[in-house]
Parts: structure tokens; sequence; C-alpha cells
């Protein structure tokens, strides 16, 4: 198990300098650089800007520029924030844990909700409550969730019940542990909700699917024909099989998840990776756009893998060797 | 004379399975609308997509009233009035006075009928000094019905030009994988991997942000479709890599390679065809990502610009929660992007039911 998360980590390292790469090319296939918007400003000096592009190689060819940052990243460099005039690694930790925040929120809600709507659909096949779950299901996944964030905002900015956008609220310093909890989670929850409700009814329809396979399988009327009850048909025998195979998708789903919340972050001003790309983008900050870009396949892998050795640890019948 | 029987194959089973399906019926008569009127969107709207009266900003909308003291008469609309309260807020009111009647077949913006017929003639509209306001105005005055019509024809086109780009690409380099594997297929897979590992929205920031400034709306436009293509490749090639894996191995592509017809022909010819049933339902259901993924970027003011109208940029006006308070129609972009995109899973949805024996005979699950 040890030598297979090796390997998958080792050949996840030319991926992620492949995407630094591509994200380079991208962003130097424009003409210009973050200081142009500086040099129409008749207060700064030509030598200044001069100097600062030395500084930072931007007078160099591009493979150049791209082997020094590269260069860079061996001493766990991330390069420099032209914007925010710090190296972009002092930033990119607040906000990748801020995204992580926000995603993990999103995707405990996900699951908590959608499995055992899921199940409760599976068991009552084509009955009323199934139909009402499938039927609110097709709704849910079509609502384009940043349209469901603005209605969430403007409800909250009518009835008050919520705040506005943002991570903390402005007295967030003088509160102590247990309020400060409460005060995030009360920002996190409409980002969560917005971001929450396609994917549980996406993830709903999944379990309600395999659940229904799982209960057509002979183990379960052999169960069923020895006498369990029903709840421990379902519970006991059929939602281990029927789970496994969600493990998988978790992976994918997390990267999913981040691609969705950086519009939902941007929305609900949520100071996260997407809205940070988002700005690095506009003002052409090249190495924080890469930056970000690399946090993105990286926790991409992270969740993968995550996901394989979780379905290791429940499914006995599969072995990494 | 005898009777010719006629035989369905496959493809008529599952389509008549799938007329069966009323409320994917519905939703196929719903889009073939949609797409109707985006089509003569300068013909039905009454006004162009650039008709702006800055008086009348954010004006609501003018009810069609059937009824004139209580007999019923032909459709008129009443006059708007504005006035300022004392915070110099706009408040607009109707004008009982003067009515515009409602009339067919009005002389109005000039347009291209179909993109080539030179006309001024729309479909509905009123003469005269009036503004008609179906469904209300947006902040230059311009109306939002109009607009509507003329987002839907980028909105609407840009899922259907974007998923031929991203499945051809994703067919040819799936399918090459699968038919010819060992390195060929490692290299193409690796590159899918790179393409999926990135969050999608990232990449559509990097993507965008390689899109020259001084690019005008219509490159803009087909920069947006290219860049949406791009990231939606890739998980398809996958699966069709995957199902190509055990198609490669079937007796009639051995038979083709014997008589020597050559590797593009083969992939094109006898290995991709098999994959249509699943392609079929997974373009259906891969439209949404295209449509929303232009509202996205158009919502952040990265997409279609101003004046053109997207039903994406013309949301990013609610991006502010005072205008949705005081203009809450500006939110009808919203709907109809929901209505589209539902009926696009609907129809996905019921298409993968009808096709589900086919899929099971071609050796998936």
């Amino acid at each position: 198990m040890f030598k297979y998360v090796i390997k998958r980590l080792l050949i996840a390292i030319p991926m992620l300098l492949g995407i630094a790469l591509l994200t380079f090319i991208l962003m130097r296939l424009t003409p210009g650089n973050y200081f142009d918007a500086l040099k129409l400003d008749p207060q700064i000096s030509k030598e200044t800007i001069a100097h600062y592009e030395k500084l930072y190689q931007l007078d160099k060819p591009m493979f150049v520029q791209f082997m020094y940052w590269v260069k860079n990243l061996l001493h766990f460099e991330l390069g420099h924030s032209f914007h925010y005039n710090i190296p972009v690694s002092k930033i990119i930790g607040g906000r990748l844990f801020n995204t992580f925040v926000l995603s993990f929120a999103s995707f405990f809600l996900t699951w908590c909700v959608a499995i055992p709507l899921g199940i409760l659909a599976a068991v009552h096949r084509n009955k009323m409550i199934d139909q009402i779950i499938q039927f609110l299901s097709y709704i849910c996944l079509s609502l384009p969730s940043f349209f469901l964030a603005m209605i969430l905002l403007f409800w909250t900015s009518q009835s008050g019940a919520l705040p506005l956008g943002g991570m903390y609220s402005p007295n967030f310093e003088d509160l102590n542990f247990l309020e400060k909890v409460v005060d995030i989670l009360k920002h996190l929850a409409i980002p969560t909700i917005a971001l929450s409700i396609g994917s549980i009814a996406a993830l709903q329809r999944i379990m309600r699917g395999n659940m229904l396979e799982v209960l057509g399988q002979k183990y379960i009327l052999t169960a069923r024909s020895k006498g369990l009850s029903e709840k421990k048909v379902v519970y006991h025998h059929a939602l281990k099989n029927a789970i496994n195979p969600l493990i998988t998708l978790l992976g994918y789903e997390f990267s999913s998840l981040l691609s969705g919340a950086a519009l939902i972050e941007i929305i609900c001003s949520w100071p996260g990776l997407g809205s940070l790309m988002l700005t690095a983008v506009r003002s052409k900050d090249i190495y924080l756009v890469m930056a970000s870009m690399l946090m993105g396949g990286f926790l991409f892998i992270l969740g993968n893998l995550l996901a394989d050795i979780a379905l290791a640890k429940v499914d006995p019948r599969i072995r990494y060797d | 004379m005898i009777k010719q029987k006629k035989y369905l194959n496959e493809f008529d089973i599952a389509l008549r399975g799938f007329r069966k399906n009323r409320v994917a019926m519905l939703c196929v008569y719903t889009l073939l609308f949609l797409y109707f009127t985006a089509i003569f969107a300068d013909f039905l709207s009454p006004y162009s997509y650039k008709n702006e009266d800055r008086n009348y900003s954010y004006s609501p909308a003018t009810p069609v009233h059937f009824v004139d003291e209580g007999k019923l008469t032909w459709p008129y609309i009443n006059g708007l009035e504005l006035t300022y309260n004392e915070y110099h807020a706009r408040i607009y009111q109707t004008d009982r006075s003067v009515k515009h009647s409602l009339k067919f077949l009005v002389k109005g913006d000039e347009y291209k009928l179909l993109g080539f017929i030179p006309t001024d003639v729309h479909f509905f509209g009123i003469e005269g000094e009036g503004r008609l306001y179906l469904l209300g105005a947006d902040s230059r005055g311009r109306d939002l019905f109009s607009r509507l019509l003329y987002g839907g024809r980028v909105s609407l086109s840009i899922g259907l030009i974007g998923v031929l780009i991203s499945f051809s690409i994703g067919l040819i380099i799936g399918g090459a994988a699968g038919f010819y594997g060992g390195k060929i297929d490692n290299l193409l897979m690796r590159l899918c991997e790179m393409v999926m590992m990135v969050p999608g929205f990232y990449l559509l920031l990097a993507l965008r942000a390689a899109v020259p400034d001084d690019f005008n709306s219509v490159q803009v436009y087909f920069s947006i479709i290219v860049i949406l293509s791009f990231i939606g490749w890739a998980g398809l090639a996958r699966i069709i890599r995957g199902m190509c894996l055990s198609l490669r191995e079937r007796d009639y592509v051995l038979a083709a390679r014997t008589l020597g017809v050559s590797d593009f022909t083969i992939i094109v010819k006898h290995i991709l065809p098999h994959t249509l049933s699943y392609s079929i339902f997974a373009i259906m259901l891969s439209i949404p990502g295209y449509i929303l993924g232009e509202a996205a970027l158009s919502l952040l003011a990265l997409g279609i610009q101003d004046p053109f109208a997207s039903w994406g940029n013309m949301l990013s006006d609610a991006m502010s929660i005072v205008r949705i308070k005081f203009a809450p129609w500006i939110l009808w972009p919203a709907f109809f992007i929901f209505l589209t995109v539902i009926c696009f899973n609907v129809i996905g949805n019921a298409l993968r039911d009808a096709l589900d024996p086919m899929l099971k005979s071609e050796g998936q699950n």
C-alpha cells in the first residue's frame, strides 16, 4: 500500500509540472504583464518598473522565466505575487484553507443528506415519496448554483437572518473561540447550501440506482428468505455494497466541488482560492495563477488517492500491489 | 401482393420507448420552441438588443390590458410616467390617460431576417412614443423580453457547437487511445488526466486569460466555445477509450484489418459507431455544462460583452442585491437557463433509459 501511494505521488509530479507549464504559456500568450498597468501611472518612473521587471526576470525570454520558476519550486518557493507584493506561498495557504473549509462543509452536507435520501427513495421505489424525491432532484440538479446563491443572498438581505457574504464578522477578533466558530458557520451557511443542492440531487440519484441494483441481487433474496427483518436487510446487507462504488466517485467529486466552489466564492465573496484566482487572472499576476492551478491539481490528486485508499479499507476485495 | 414486414432496428425500438415518455417529449417541444424563438429572435422581439432609452432605466413591465372600462377591447398598454421621490429614486407610475394599442407586423428597428433578408417588420410592438416592456427593462432601458430572445441565440448555440467540437475531439482521441493501446494510449490518457486534474473553473479562467483583449464580440464568442470544448473533451475521451479497448478485440475489427482497411477507417467506421448509443445521451447530459459555463463567464464580465446579449451577461446585473430588490425581473434569464438545463437533463436521462438495452449489449457494465 505504501509503495502504491508513493508511486501515485511520483506519477503526479510531471503532470503537475505540465499543468504549471500550460498555465504559464496561457498567461503569456497575450502580450503584457502585471506592470503594464503601472506604466501608465506618471508617478512611477520607468527605472522603477525596469528594476522590478528585472527583479522578477520578466525581461528574460519565456522559457528562461519558466526555468527560474521551476528552480524556485525546488526550494519550495512558488514565486512572488505582484499584486499583493508578498511571496505567493504566504497568500495561498490561508486561501486554500478557506476553500477547504467551504468544500468540506459542502461535502459533509451532501453526503449526510444524499445517502439517506437515496436509500429512502430506493426502498420506496416508485411510491409517492420516491416520486417526490425524484421530481425535486431533477429541479435541484438543473438549478444553477449561482442563481441559488443570488436568491439566498437576496433572501437573507431582506430577512437579515444570516450575514451577507464574506467569512468573518467585523468584530470577529473580539469573539471567544465558540463565538468565532458560530460566526464562521453562519457565514458558511449560504455558500454551502448553494454549492450542495446540485450535488445532493446528483449523489442521491446515483445512490438510489446503486441501492436498487444491490437490492435485486440474489444474496438479498437469501437474506429475506431466511426471515431477516427488512431493516436488517437494507442496512446490514445492502447498504455497504451500495456505498462502495460511491467512494470512487468521491475523488472526482472533490475536483468538481472545487470548481463549483470557485464561482460561489466569488458571488458570496468568500475569501477562497477561487476568488483569488479571479483577481490573479484579471491582474495578470502570473505566479499566483500558476500556484492556484497547481493547488487545484494537487487537491484533485490527493482526493483521488484518499478515495482509493478508503475504498481499499472498506472493500477487502481490492488490493493495490 | 406480399406485404413487406418492417423490421425495427435497435434504434427504432429505443426511439419508440423514448416517444412514450411524455415528460421527455414535452421537454423536446419546449427546447424546439426555445430554439425557434432564438432563430427568429429579431422578428419576434419588439426591439433590437441594443435599442435603449435611458429614461426608462429599470422600468417595470407594462402589463397588456384586454379589458377597458369593463369592456373587452383590442389589447393595449398604458404609458409610463417617471417621477422622483424625495431621495431622487425613480418611481414609475402608470399613466392611464395614454394608451398604446398593440399592433402586429409593425415597423421598428432594422435587421436581417435569417441573416440575409433586410427588413424592419417586427411580429408585434407598438407605434409612437411609448415603450413596450413585456417583462420590464434593464439598466439602460432596453427591453428585457427582446434581449432574452437575442440572448437565447448565444446561450443555446454555445451548447450545441461546444458539444460538437469537444465530442469530435473526445471520440477521435478516445478512439485512437483505445485502438492503438500501449504508448499512444498512455500518452493520450496522461494528457486527459492533466486536463481533468485542474478544477474546470480554474482552467476556464486561465484559458480566458489567453484570449486577447482586442477581440471583437464574434471572436470572443468563438473563443468561449473553444475554451469550453477544451475542458469538456477529456472526460468523454476516457470513457470512449474504455469502450474501444474491448471493441477492438471483436471479430469484425480483425476482419477489417485482414482486408487491409486503414486504421483511421476502422476507428471511424467500425469502432466509433458502436459507442453511439452512449454518446447520444452523454451529449444531451453535457450540453448544460456549456450553457452554465458561458453563463458563469459572462456573469463575471469575462464572456459576451455588452451591448450583445447572452443570458449570462444579462444576469450580471443581478450580482448586486439592491438591484434584485428594486427590479426583480432581471432574474428572468436565470429562469430560462434553468428551463433549458432541466429540459436537456430530462431528455438525456430519458434517452439513457430508452437506450439501456443497447448499452447493455455493447458490453458496458
